[in-house]
């Protein structure tokens, strides 16, 4: 019973935590284009971040 | 990594304020109906975001479009220039789109699958044996867990229910919304009585299966529907206007009356005019189905919708750009209330037998129970449990993954559906209706035959020189013929292209600019060949109407166009059942009549000649080319003009059918074995779960099995 109290919090702070991820990348349009996303692993990332326009990258700034 | 640390934001910080202006909501977007790569990608992006009056493109290939933030006033004409240079086709999108995705909708799923596997590791806990405080505790939380997250993420099954039932009907989500309900308060109560069973992870798993199965339909119909609004809207929306000297493109939607307009040969009339050249001929096809070009002169009344086939030429404008002929089309067509409307969807009818069928049952188990033990709460517990364990997941999810699966591969092989119901409607279809012009047929530039090899070769290099709609017809009649090697080739806008082959100046365009009357002329050193415009059937149309006929459908053909033509046509086509010379409003007529008959028509049409019997038919297909105002009324567009894929439609509309009655029979069949068992009193959570997760798989592989062929 006692270690019901440590295991249930951790594996709904866990859940929580996917949640919380899920969210943030419907926050960040990360389904909107499935089929671009697909194609621009295949893309040569080489350019540095200021000439792609660090604007649109805000990841990287 | 810190601002600091960026050295693009270190070099960026001076320009932060003009910069803040770049980040924000981009003001143009293109429709790039060719690309379809990585590489296209990388193309588009890198020539866009070079340009100086670009801040930022980025590209969108699941809807084949490029979003741009510019100065908000840009045109975005030398954009569209830039582009087709390095062979990419783009065309200014009207207005920006909405996402593919529902985000609300994709929120519900996610808080909801987060709950459902929370409680369900709970009520695993409980099934394998906990009891007294540990299961009151297990159920507590369970319960704080499950009735936000059921509040929240059923809420669409609610909404729709409520505003099915606030008019006396009943929808699918009425069961949904009331087992989930019911699922909830119960539980509630059995967890605060100390009770042994809880029913949350049923409520949960039920709404998440469910909120999947509208997620990915949504899903699939939004991206449907805006590859079809994509299409509408390659219809040029700028014009040129002449106001004195000066000649300036601007939109359609600004045109006034008394304007003066100049339009290169091929182009569509946008809004209704007189002609103020001495003389043009006009292709009317769109507006009466007539195939052969009409020669008008000065003064003519052209309405919008005509093409013009020599030019250019310049019209005054006799209405506002909102009184055109086509917008009162469109508007015609939009208010027309067809047979469709009254068509109730396969999951309305189930929910009618379904619903009643299941409340009653669980009344009478109450009623039963009550009688036989005299202990009302027993009673009550046997009748919700019997309400939960019906489940009316696998019901709920027999639509939607059927029409997901058939809507999904008919938008891979290039058919959008639009319509909910069009799908259901085409499985019942047992007659084609097809327009003949510019759905079987088009019209072309025939080369004659005194062409001689030469003068065909030479025609051949200056049609592939140009993009302008009449020479690219050219090209189908000369397939054999190699292309000769003429150069210097320069086009000269709406008018034709020159070039030089050997010695000789060669040219192809407009008969009035090379001195040669209306028409289209070619022209090779001082020889002059007149190109005749005839008409051809499509290369697809004679195998398509074969394929019809063999699946036993009876296919007619309705004209506006002359007897004669009708018949030439039919006899190449072999059509039993022609209509020619017929009026849009007898077109609607003749639809209604073959209805009144009992049998189910699919119209298939392109005209604004066509838009009322489009409406009127019980399904409704038009060709990509068709106008925007048929591709509005119709129900399912074509990319491009592949008639072969009609067959197809049929196919899976009749395959999708036959999956979505399994379904139903599969979903019954189950509950002949679950409601003797709940209405016995053994019904328990860890049935109702395991039940409600074996038939919503079963349900969605079957619709799995919707294919085009059987």
């Amino acid at each position: 019973m006692n270690i019901l109290v440590v295991l249930v919090p951790c594996s709904l702070i866990l859940g929580l935590g996917a949640l919380i991820a899920f969210v943030w990348t419907l926050r960040h349009d990360q389904y909107d284009d499935p089929a671009g996303d697909a194609a621009r692993i295949l893309l040569n990332d080489d350019v540095p971040p200021e000439e792609r326009g660090c604007a649109t990258t805000s990841l990287t700034c | 990594m810190t601002m600091a640390s960026c050295p693009g934001c270190v070099a960026g910080a001076p320009m932060a304020a003009s910069s803040a202006a770049r980040v924000g909501v981009p003001t143009h977007e293109l429709i790039l109906p060719t690309i379809h790569c990585s590489a296209c990608i990388q193309a588009v992006e890198s020539l866009l975001n070079a340009r100086s009056d670009i801040f930022a493109a980025r590209v969108n290939l699941s809807r084949k479009r490029v979003a741009i933030t510019g100065a908000p006033e840009a045109d975005p004409a030398p954009w569209v220039s830039a582009l087709a240079g390095i062979g990419v086709e783009a065309h200014e999108a009207r207005a920006a789109q909405t996402k593919t995705s529902d985000d609300g909708l994709m929120l519900r799923l996610g808080v909801a699958g987060f709950a459902m596997m929370n409680v369900m590791l709970l009520s695993v806990a409980v099934w394998s044996g906990a009891t007294d405080s540990t299961r009151d505790f297990l159920h507590w939380i369970a319960a704080t867990i499950a009735l936000p997250a059921a509040l929240f993420c059923a809420q669409p099954f609610f909404v729709s229910a409520w505003s099915a039932l606030r008019v006396w009907r009943l929808n699918m989500d009425v069961p949904i919304s009331l087992a989930i309900v019911l699922a909830c308060g119960l539980s509630l109560y059995e967890t605060s009585v100390g009770g042994e069973h809880a029913y949350f992870d049923a409520a949960l798993s039920l709404t998440f299966f469910l909120l999947g199965g509208r997620v990915l339909e949504t899903r699939m119909r939004r991206a449907a529907r805006s590859a079809a609004a994509d299409l509408a809207a390659l219809e040029p929306n700028r014009v040129i206007r002449v106001t004195g000297d000066n000649r300036t493109s601007c939109p359609v939607d600004e045109i006034k009356e008394g304007d003066t307009l100049w339009l290169a040969a091929g182009a569509r009339v946008p809004v209704d005019g007189v002609l103020l050249a001495p003389e043009a001929q006009v292709d009317r096809s769109a507006l009466s189905g007539e195939s052969d070009a009409i020669s008008v002169s000065q003064g003519a009344v052209l309405s919008a919708g005509e093409v013009m086939l020599s030019g250019p030429i310049t019209l005054r404008t006799t209405v506002d750009a909102a009184g055109s002929t086509l917008r009162r089309l469109i508007q015609l067509a939009s208010v027309a209330e067809g047979a469709r409307s009254r068509y109730t969807s396969l999951a309305t009818q189930a929910a009618g037998i379904y619903a009643p069928l299941v409340h009653g049952l669980s009344f009478a188990a109450f009623l039963g129970w009550s009688f036989a033990t005299g202990d009302i709460y027993h009673a009550l517990t046997i009748a919700i449990a019997t309400l939960i364990i019906t489940c009316p997941c696998a019901l709920g999810l027999a639509v939607p993954a059927v029409s997901t699966v058939a809507t999904g591969r008919l938008f891979r092989a290039g058919v959008l559906v639009k319509s909910e119901t069009a799908l259901e409607r085409l499985a019942e279809v047992d007659t084609v209706v097809f327009d003949k012009t510019g759905t079987l047929s088009d019209s072309a530039l025939i080369p004659g035959a005194d062409l001689t090899t030469e003068a065909r070769s030479v025609l051949k290099a200056l049609a592939e020189a140009s993009n302008h709609p009449l020479s690219r017809s050219v090209l189908p009649g000369l397939v054999s013929v190699a292309a000769a090697d003429v150069t210097e080739i320069s086009e000269h806008r709406g008018l034709g292209v020159k070039g030089r082959f050997g010695e000789q100046s060669v040219t192809l365009g407009d008969g009035a600019w090379l001195g040669q009357g209306v028409g289209t002329v070619l022209q090779v050193g001082d020889a002059i060949f007149v190109l005749e415009r005839r008409e051809r059937a499509l290369p697809e149309a004679a195998e398509t109407l074969r394929a019809l006929h063999d699946m036993g459908l009876d296919v007619h053909m309705l004209t506006g166009d002359s007897q004669a033509n009708a018949d030439r046509m039919a006899a190449k086509l072999n059509v039993d059942h022609v209509h020619a010379s017929v009026s849009p409003e007898r077109k609607q007529a003749l639809i209604h009549e073959l209805q009144d008959a009992g049998q189910k028509v699919l119209m298939v049409g392109d005209g604004l000649n066509d838009t009322l019997a489009l409406t009127q038919a019980w399904a409704s297909i038009a060709p990509g080319t068709a106008l925007e105002a048929s591709q509005n009324a119709a129900d399912v567009v074509l990319l491009g003009q592949h008639l072969s894929g009609i067959p197809d439609v049929i196919h899976i509309a009749r395959s999708a059918r036959a999956r979505i009655l399994e379904n139903f029979g599969l979903a019954a069949a189950y509950n002949m074995v679950a409601i003797p068992l709940a209405l016995a009193g053994f019904a328990s959570p860890l049935m109702a779960a395991l039940a409600m997760s074996t038939s919503s798989i079963t349900v969605t592989l079957n619709a799995l099995r919707t294919r085009a062929r059987p």
